[in-house]
């Protein structure tokens, strides 16, 4: 038994600088990490004024939206689930910010009332999928239809003008830092603890695994699935705030096809769409990479309606060379 | 090579991250020959058949079938060549029909290009009668089927696609004794018609009653291929585990005094459609076995018990005391713990590590305001991976690489980490080898004999007869027989278990 210990627990330990090595190239957040480098590296010999530290907080701060909405998502999807309402809560939430200011509340009672709408939203989807047992894909299509249609409704389709201490959110900055940037380092460290870190979080990872096996070992499923809905729907509202903020003004159509971003920097930051796998690092940096390509597409004067395509092309390969790989593994 | 071969492999080699799962194997099957693999969970017997069906590429080695060297590149080659594979989880269509399912991927047309179900149905009902099989029509949807019907379907469609060569795996493992008969008898016949078989098994009695030639592997690595004639379990069982090992559990049995205060007290309990009016109690550190046909509502019972399944009527007692267990949370919370079967469908979280198997359902004990405790989560990992001798290179392994007879002891230990009162095992060693097999069974007499009661499932009766303080006998939904253990025979059980 003694010589077993030691396999086990002493050599491990001598090796484990090494053994932390392997572990880091064989992860998968990596080889998104090794594309995101590449494609800075690309970016700055296309163009000189990628580099500059403007340009780079620029680039942090028009993917900070996406890399927030990432977190959210990326414990969805883990659970197994999907949410394609993103994108509508954002654009509502954002519509109700403005709404919420323009009636004269104070900027701390909209944050808070917006994240509070945000959530019961993200309840709803939740409780279609866990009570009535709808498929999340298609219970959160049906909410992107509604919360579209809802923010279409409140405003006529008129933009509404925001002028509030509250737009800091998506125009401040700290020093030469977009406030945005900062609020979505603060979400992926948060959710990464909470990923790694804690008991709902290891759950979460669980039921994506074997939901018939995390009832089994005691696991409220139904609780846990709520819990990340809610979440997700109160990410949407920080962003419909920070989206306003950016602009100045609500917009019903703000946040459109923000799904497509979003679940795309999930899927490139390694998660697997059947549940059970992913990471937080992992989608910031498939959200980052999403937000430097559009940048490097401006930079180089790309059609706007070509980067359309060409986001759509790269989506499509990072998958299909992560799942190539995967098969040759696999054989 | 004379034609008598129909496939010979030299020195197939295969690694997987981490394991050299065989090394350098050889192995010859003979025309109209039941060759039989046997080997310890881990020995490498289904990565061979896996290579053989052309779904792993072998790191080196030759491969040679009917006289010529192949690459198998995917299963559908391997098809083409005659060589079908009889996976352990079927890998059947369960809404088409019969026919469906046989014909999948090449259905018979008629001359408008339509689907020719005449024709389909005319043929299969044809190989289905070659086979000797009267009990399935074409028609039936498969889904409606028994997992030895099944299985029959599988060899029909096998044999219509011309398989010179049958590989099974495991083919009877979920099967009753008279099912494991009929597909016996199937082998037979086609092994007379001259088809080859090779297969795996974990039964030595059928490898010794059906097969020709026997090969044990261990470790990956070939260790002799013998003629049955030559050879019997002692020495197979003895080269399959390198050493000698005992057989038999002997352990010291519980009596009960009549008198005694149950631990669980089950009465008239009803639930789902299948479960009728169930009483039993159980005392502190008994071993009760729970046995009966599968079908029989063992699994539903004890599922039932853990608060899976909804309780229409009836009382559970825990210590006398009337208590009520609507989820597995409650059921938990009483003291209970369930080793579930099937490891795969509701036991394990393949891509997570042993650590985190073994730990998640003690993970509420081990949190601070839902902060995980990093450093006792280790700690407590590795004593258990100790304790239970859990082979794994690392505790933050995934689980999906280990051992069958390993993640089934990871499963055991999630559940000894909550130090229950009540342990339910449902089929606690099936799929396991030999030598996990007696780990488990030597987990089950150290845990009652610290008190714990143990309730198992399990359709083994050597393993019931040798275990069990108590034997319940279960019969549609029913308990229909309680044993003593001095009461108790293979015979007398089976007697209980079908009428």
């Amino acid at each position: 038994m003694n010589d077993r210990i030691e396999n086990g627990v002493t050599k491990g330990e001598k090796n484990r600088a090494l053994i932390f090595l392997k572990a880091l190239a064989t992860r998968k957040e990596f080889s998104v990490f090794a594309a995101l480098v590449l494609l800075c590296v690309v970016v700055s010999f296309l163009s000189p004024y990628f580099l500059t530290v403007k340009n780079i907080f620029n680039v942090f701060r028009q993917f900070s939206i996406i890399g927030i909405l990432a977190v959210g998502e990326a414990l969805i999807i883990i659970t197994g689930g999907i949410d394609l309402s993103v994108g509508s809560l954002v654009g509502l939430s954002g519509i109700m910010a403005g709404v919420f200011v323009n009636n004269g509340a104070s900027p701390v009672a909209v944050f808070f009332l917006v994240i509070a709408c945000g959530c019961a939203f993200g309840s709803v989807n939740g409780l279609l999928v866990t009570r009535i047992g709808i498929n999340p894909f298609i219970a959160t299509l049906g909410m992107l239809s509604i919360a579209r249609g809802s923010a279409l409704l409140i405003t006529g389709g008129l933009p509404v003008s925001v002028e509030s201490a509250i737009n800091f959110f998506g125009d401040g900055y700290v020093g030469p830092v977009p406030f945005s940037a900062i609020i979505m380092l603060i979400v992926a460290v948060l959710g990464q603890v909470f990923a790694t870190r804690t008991l709902p979080g290891r759950n979460v990872f669980a039921i994506g695994n074997n939901e018939r096996a995390a009832k089994l070992s005691g696991i409220r499923v139904e609780r846990m699935k709520m819990m990340v809905f809610m979440i997700m729907g109160g990410l949407c509202a920080l962003c419909g705030i920070i989206l306003t903020g950016t602009l100045s003004s609500a917009e019903a159509t703000a946040g459109t096809g923000y799904e497509l971003d979003v679940v795309a920097a999930v899927v490139m930051g390694g998660a697997s769409l059947s549940g059970g796998i992913g990471s937080i690092p992992g989608v910031i940096f498939g959200a980052a990479l999403m937000g430097v390509l559009r940048n490097g597409f401006v930079l180089m004067g790309v059609s706007a309606y070509w980067q359309i395509v060409a986001i759509g092309v790269v989506i499509i390969a990072a998958v299909s060379l992560d799942s190539l790989s995967t098969k040759r593994k696999g054989s | 090579m004379d034609d008598k071969t129909v496939l010979r492999l030299e020195g197939i080699t295969k690694k997987f991250p981490g394991v050299k799962a065989l090394d350098s194997v050889d192995l010859t099957v003979e025309r109209g020959e039941v060759h039989a693999i046997v080997g310890e969970n881990g020995a490498g017997k289904s990565t061979l058949m896996n290579i053989l069906s052309g779904v792993y590429m072998p790191d080196d080695g030759r491969i040679y079938y009917m006289g010529r060297e192949v690459h198998l590149r995917n299963p559908r080659q391997a098809q083409d060549l005659g060589i079908s594979m009889i996976h352990q989880e079927l890998s059947l269509a369960s809404h088409l029909s019969v026919m469906e399912n046989v014909f999948i991927g090449r259905l018979k047309r008629n001359s408008f290009g339509l689907v020719d179900f005449r024709r389909m149905r005319r043929e299969c009902e044809e190989q289905l009668g070659c086979l000797g099989i009267e009990s399935i029509s074409p028609n039936q949807k498969v889904g409606d089927l028994s997992v030895s019907q099944r299985q029959f379907v599988e060899i029909t469609k096998a044999l219509s696609i011309n398989a010179k060569l049958l590989v099974m795996d495991e083919p009877t493992s979920s099967l009753t004794l008279t099912e494991t008969e009929m597909l016996l008898a199937v082998m037979r016949s086609l092994k007379a018609s001259g088809v080859s078989i090779l297969f795996i098994s974990h039964r030595l009695e059928e490898v010794f009653e059906v097969s020709d030639r026997i090969t044990v592997l261990r470790d990956g690595c070939h260790v002799r291929t013998m003629p049955k004639a030559e050879t019997d379990t002692n020495e197979v069982v003895s080269l399959m585990v390198g050493r000698e090992i005992e057989h038999v559990l002997k352990r010291d049995h519980r009596k009960y005094v009549p008198e005694e205060k149950a631990v669980l007290e089950v009465r008239n309990l009803t639930s789902g459609t299948l479960l009728k009016n169930v009483s039993f109690k159980m005392y502190r550190g008994e071993v009760l076995a729970l046995t009966g046909l599968v079908g029989s509502g063992r699994t539903e019972l004890v599922q039932s018990l853990f608060g899976l399944e909804k309780i229409e009527s009836g009382e559970i007692l825990i210590d006398g005391t009337s208590r009520q267990i609507s989820s597995p949370c409650d059921a938990i919370d009483l003291g209970f713990g369930l080793v579930p079967e099937g490891r795969k469908d509701q036991g394990l979280f393949l891509e997570m590590s042993v650590k985190e198997n073994i730990t998640i359902a003690h993970l509420p004990a081990m949190s601070r305001a839902l902060m995980l405790n990093v450093k006792q989560e280790k700690k407590v990992t590795g004593e258990y991976i100790d304790i239970l001798n859990i082979r794994t290179p690392s505790m933050n392994q995934q689980v999906k690489f280990l051992s069958g007879g390993n993640q089934q002891k990871a499963i055991i230990a999630r559940w000894l980490l909550n130090k229950p009162r009540i342990l339910f095992l449902d089929e606690p060693t099936h799929g396991v080898d030999i030598g996990a097999k007696m780990e488990i069974y030597r987990i089950i007499d150290d845990l009652a004999g610290r008190g714990v009661s143990v309730l198992f499932i399990s359709s083994e009766l050597p393993e019931v007869l040798a275990l069990a303080d108590r034997i319940l006998v279960m019969h549609e939904g029913r308990i229909a027989k309680e044993l003593s253990r001095e009461e108790a025979s293979q015979e007398v059980i089976m007697q209980y278990a079908i009428s």
